[in-house]
C-alpha cells in the first residue's frame, strides 16, 4: 500500500474518532440488522391511521396530561419546552449524582423527588407516564442519539449481552425472534423487529399507555422468563442497548399497536 | 387537568357542515374482566354523552360496555351561527366531565 493512502486512512480514522455524526459511533460494535424498520410497518393500516391522527391518537391524552404537570411542577426551573426537544433522545444516559445509568423516566422521577419535593410514585403510574410521553413526544421526529462510551460503556455492554441471551422455558433470546424471525409469524402475530423509538406506546390490547418496561416485562412473560420489577437496572441496560440498536430510526411516540 | 380532547374547525363560514372531534380519558372496564387473582373487576363505563349548543341538544349518545377504553366520538354539525357549544360526559361511579368550546361562524 502507498504511504500516501496509509496516511489518508489513518487521517479518516482520526477524524471519526474525533466524532461521527453522533456519540459513540467510532466505537466499532458489530450491527446485527442491515436495515432497520419501524413497528410502525407491522400494523394495520387502521392502527396506523389512528397513530397518524394528530387529533385521534389517544397516546395525545397523555402528552396533554404531561404538558400540564410539566407547567405545573417543572416550568419554574426549566426554561421551557421549547428548549427541551432533544432531551427524549439522550436517554438512557448515566447520572453522577446517582452514580448509575438511567433512563428518561428515572430521570424526572429524580427530578421530581429531590427538587420538587413531591412524593414518589410507582414507575408506571399516570403522573410519570405523562411526563415522559410529554418530552418523548417533543423529540418527534429526531432519532436516538444516545452515548454508548465513556461512562454509559458498561451499561450497554450488559444490555447488549442481555439481548443475545436466552432465557425462560422457551430458551429465547430477543435476538432471535426480533432478529433471526423478524418479519415471519408467531401464530397471528408478525414478529417485528423490536424497536424501542415509538414507547410510550398506546397499545390497544392494553387499551392504555405503558412503558418500555412494561412492554419488555410482558416480553419475557410470553418467553416465559420471570419478568423483572420495574426500574430494574437490566432494563435499563437494555433500553440503553435498544436505543442504539434503533439506529437512524426516527422517534414516534405516542405511538399506537395492537 | 385536561382530561378531554376536543376539535372544532376554525374558518367556518354559515351553512357550512362541520365535523367536530371529541376524546375523553376513561377506562370503560367492561365488567366482564377478571385480575389476576380471578376476582372480577367491577364494570365501570361512561353511559352518556350530549353536546347541547344554546340550550338545545344537538348531538346525544348513550355508551355500552362494548365500547373501548377513551372513546373517540365525532358527528357533524351544521354550523349556522356561533355560539358556545358544552360537551358532557357522565358516567358509572358518578363519572362527570363538561368541557365548553366557542364555535366562531364568519357569515
Amino acid at each position: 500500500m502507498r504511504p500516501s493512502i496509509v496516511a489518508s486512512v489513518v487521517l479518516a480514522l482520526l477524524v471519526c474518532a474525533g466524532g461521527c455524526d453522533r456519540p459513540g459511533a467510532s466505537i466499532n460494535v458489530q450491527r446485527t440488522l442491515t436495515e432497520v424498520q419501524s413497528g410502525y410497518a407491522y400494523q394495520a393500516p387502521e392502527t396506523q391511521s389512528l397513530q397518524d391522527d394528530d387529533f385521534g391518537n389517544p397516546g395525545l391524552l397523555w402528552v396533554d396530561k404531561g404538558i400540564a404537570l410539566w407547567e405545573v411542577h417543572c416550568a419554574s426551573c426549566h426554561e421551557g419546552l421549547d428548549h427541551m426537544t432533544d432531551v427524549a433522545t439522550r436517554y438512557p444516559r448515566f447520572d453522577p449524582a446517582l452514580n448509575r445509568v438511567i433512563n428518561l423516566t428515572q430521570r424526572i422521577d429524580h427530578c421530581r423527588t429531590e427538587h420538587v419535593g413531591l412524593p414518589a410514585v410507582d414507575y408506571e403510574s399516570e403522573e410519570l407516564l405523562a411526563l415522559t410521553v410529554a418530552l418523548t413526544h417533543l423529540a418527534d421526529g429526531q432519532p436516538y442519539a444516545v452515548d454508548i462510551s465513556g461512562n454509559n460503556a458498561a451499561a450497554f455492554e450488559r444490555g447488549r449481552a442481555y439481548y443475545y441471551t436466552r432465557r425462560g422455558q422457551m430458551n429465547l433470546a430477543c435476538h432471535h425472534c426480533h432478529e433471526v424471525n423478524a418479519g415471519k409469524k408467531l401464530r397471528g402475530e408478525t414478529l417485528s423487529q423490536g424497536h424501542s423509538n415509538g414507547y410510550p406506546t398506546y397499545r390497544l390490547q392494553w387499551q392504555t399507555l405503558g412503558s418500555l418496561q412494561r412492554r419488555l416485562r410482558f416480553c419475557n412473560a410470553a418467553m416465559r422468563a420471570e419478568p423483572f420489577a420495574y426500574g430494574a437496572q437490566a432494563y435499563v441496560d437494555l433500553e440503553l442497548f435498544l436505543a442504539w440498536r434503533a439506529d437512524d430510526l426516527a422517534l414516534e411516540s405516542p405511538a399506537v399497536r395492537r | 387537568m385536561a382530561k378531554a380532547r376536543i376539535n372544532i374547525p376554525r374558518n367556518v363560514t354559515a351553512g357550512d357542515v362541520i365535523e367536530i372531534k371529541t376524546l375523553i380519558t376513561h377506562p370503560m372496564e367492561t365488567g366482564f374482566r377478571v385480575d389476576s387473582l380471578g376476582v372480577r373487576i367491577p364494570r365501570n363505563i361512561l353511559t352518556h354523552f350530549s353536546v347541547t349548543f344554546a340550550d338545545q341538544v344537538v348531538f346525544e349518545a348513550e355508551l355500552q360496555p362494548g365500547i373501548a377504553a377513551n372513546p373517540y366520538i365525532s358527528f357533524h354539525l351544521k354550523a349556522e351561527r356561533g355560539g358556545t357549544l358544552t360537551f358532557t360526559w357522565r358516567g358509572q361511579n358518578d363519572f362527570s366531565v363538561t368541557e365548553t368550546r366557542e364555535l366562531a361562524v364568519a357569515s
